[in-house]
């Protein structure tokens, strides 16, 4: 299966996604994630000023299929919430990587970074695991 | 929208009358009481129809479902069984269905009779030392096994222990009880044969762990081949096991989940003793206990509180276990569910459990083994009661599992659970149960491979069903985007109602 995975950004092993700016990074699920979860009907997002350690699980998708945690890929501290999607739970399964982003943070372990999964990597991760 | 643009069948409101009356109440043959003015109001908009209208009505609602009376119902882990009619014949005998809870105990001593026996059947099932009847249900049930395996642990001073070992596969129940009971859920990936893993179990045992929730035969369908091992990592850490009993129809009669090492368990009666699943209740959920957990029962049990001669029976009644986690249900659980249960038992005897068991199984490998060559067999062993495949091929990539289960609604059959357990992609969940005959099986089956061949040759017809159906398919999405979850007669959006 062809699934998006775009080369600007780095990946979690849960189907993260993580596009860096300096210090802050925007976060959402990838087109994998989507696929496998099929209609997202409804979300549950943090609020600005919470913090997070890596692989907290700071928001929850629901889709008709299933419940998923999404968690998250670095230490931070939530600056900006999609708040938008809410309402638009769709967005996630239309445009992952594009209006569908989550959260804004504030990267607050740099080092943390070096652990995430370039594209290819990814993709690669993905296909694994399609039988 | 009028709801019943959609549906077959009009709501009751829909079909209401003003004036009209189903039944006339006799002159009553105590002193009239007046109300509460404040309570008393005269806007209440309730249904007004005729006897017949309302018989009518349900008549048609319960022609439009699908029940294991009408048609072949293979809904995996669900377990639906067909209920045999001496269960109702018991139900409804006039001591049974006539007592109450607050009645003095001398005078329900047959009542108290059949849940002493029923609990001590059950422990004989089950291999444990001691039973409870309270829990309305099996996820209840898990509650109250939950609940007492912290108090144990809390009673030898071991505090430390918060977690609790759940594998990928488990019913979501499982963590839904390990969450209630403030306590944290580690999760277990499963293996390359769909066992628990056992290193990432043995990394995850310490001194914080609680214990283990497992389902053997899991939500795949496949008994646990390295359960002994499993038992045995938990109990090495100071871990207790919980067996989740969801799947005992498929061991019942031969094997004890307490002779492998289980310190509780529960019992789904609907599943493995063929109580109805009702629509939404009452359900039932025995729990069963090793001699670790007998103190920490809820309160009461049933017991022999005299014992009897040759001319009186026992005399039957209620104790509270020493350190008991409390009361979990009111009066003494879902009594007419616990007739139906002890009938089926009663009925069946030993040899007879033990058969239907097999017979489940038996009929879940004769289905898996008539359709696994054209739907994929993700961990390929024989079955016990149930088997999961995929609903996906990789040359009819637009056919998912949910158009392969509405394409089987125009055979008659309801689908199987889709979607679950979560880890098998596009899951087709079948769990035949041992009373269907061959040829309805080989129906079933012929179906399915009917329905693969069409998914390549002639998709629409699958992305289009049902078709034969009173509704076409549902939009599923919206429903669940935009919840409306009843149908709200007018005085509830009056404004002088909702402030009130």
């Amino acid at each position: 299966m062809p699934w998006k995975t775009p080369e600007d950004r780095l990946y979690t092993k849960t189907d993260e996604w993580v596009m860096l700016d300096g210090q802050s990074a925007l976060i959402g699920i990838t087109d994998y994630a989507q696929d496998q979860l099929s209609d997202i009907v409804y979300l549950e997002l943090p609020t600005i000023d919470e913090s997070f350690s890596k692989d907290d699980i700071f928001a929850t998708v629901e889709s008709v299929k299933a419940a998923a945690d999404v968690n998250m890929p670095v230490m931070a501290k939530i600056t900006e919430v999609n708040n938008d999607l809410e309402d638009q739970p769709e967005l996630i399964n239309l445009e992952p990587y594009e209006g569908a982003w989550f959260v804004k943070i504030d990267v607050q372990d740099v080092s943390q970074v070096e652990e995430l999964m370039d594209a290819s990597t990814y993709a690669d991760y993905c296909d694994s695991r399609s039988s | 929208m009028n709801i019943s643009d959609n549906i077959a069948e009009p709501t009751v409101y829909e079909l209401s009358s003003p004036g009209r009356s189903g039944v006339t109440l006799p002159e009553p043959d105590v002193p009239v009481e007046e109300l509460p003015t404040d309570i008393v109001r005269d806007d209440l908009d309730l249904p007004e129809l005729t006897q017949l209208d309302v018989i009518r009505h349900f008549q048609s609602l319960s022609q439009l479902n699908h029940s294991i009376d009408s048609g072949f119902y293979p809904l995996g882990s669900c377990t639906m069984k067909y209920n045999p009619r001496v269960n109702e014949d018991a139900a409804r005998l006039a001591g049974f269905m006539h007592s109450h809870p607050l009645q003095d105990v001398n005078t329900v001593q047959g009542n108290l009779a059949l849940m002493y026996e029923l609990q001590e059947w059950l422990k004989e099932i089950g291999g444990f030392a001691a039973v409870t009847l309270q829990p309305a249900a099996g996820a209840h049930g898990e509650l109250t096994g939950i609940m007492m395996m912290r108090d144990y642990h809390l009673s030898r001073g071991d505090n430390a222990r918060r977690k609790i070992l759940i594998p990928d596969s488990a019913h979501g129940t499982n963590p839904a009880s390990t969450t209630m009971s403030g306590l944290e859920v580690i999760e277990l990936p499963s293996d390359a044969r769909g066992n628990v893993d056992l290193d990432a179990l043995k990394s995850e045992c310490g001194e914080d762990i609680v214990g283990l929730m497992i389902t053997n035969p899991n939500t795949l369908g496949l008994f646990e081949e390295q359960i002994e091992e499993v038992v045995k990592t938990v109990r090495e850490c100071g871990g207790l096991i919980y067996g989740d009993g969801a799947n005992m129809n498929a061991l019942t009669g031969i094997v004890r989940p307490g002779d492998i090492g289980f310190d509780v368990m529960h019992y789904n009666l609907h599943k493995t003793f063929s109580t109805p699943h009702g629509g939404g209740g009452p359900g039932s959920g025995p729990v069963g206990v090793s001699e670790r957990l007998v103190d920490f029962l809820p309160t009461p049990i049933i017991e022999i509180v005299e014992q009897g001669n040759d001319q009186d029976p026992p005399l039957y009644g209620f104790a509270s276990p020493k350190h008991t986690i409390g009361r979990m249900k009111a009066f003494n659980g879902q009594f007419g569910v616990l007739v139906r249960a002890y009938t089926y038992i009663r009925i069946h005897g030993a040899t007879g459990l033990r058969s239907n068991s097999e017979h489940a199984v038996l009929n879940a490998n004769y289905l898996r083994s008539k359709v696994q060559d054209v739907y994929h067999l993700p961990y390929d062993r024989a079955c016990l009661h149930e088997f999961v495949v995929e609903g996906r091929w990789s040359d009819a990539p637009e056919i998912h599992a949910l158009d392969i289960s509405k394409r089987l609604m125009d055979f008659g059959f309801h689908p199987p659970t889709n979607y679950f357990p979560l880890i098998v992609h596009e899951a087709l969940m079948i769990e035949p149960t041992e009373t269907e005959s061959r040829e309805t099986l080989d129906k079933f089956a012929n179906a399915l491979i009917q329905i693969a061949d069409e998914a390549r040759n002639n998709p629409e017809l699958l992305l289009t069903a049902p078709h034969v159906t009173p509704s076409a398919r549902m939009d599923e999405v919206q429903a669940a985007r935009q919840l409306v979850l009843c149908c709200r007669p007018s005085y509830l959006s009056d404004p002088q109602y909702v402030n009130s």
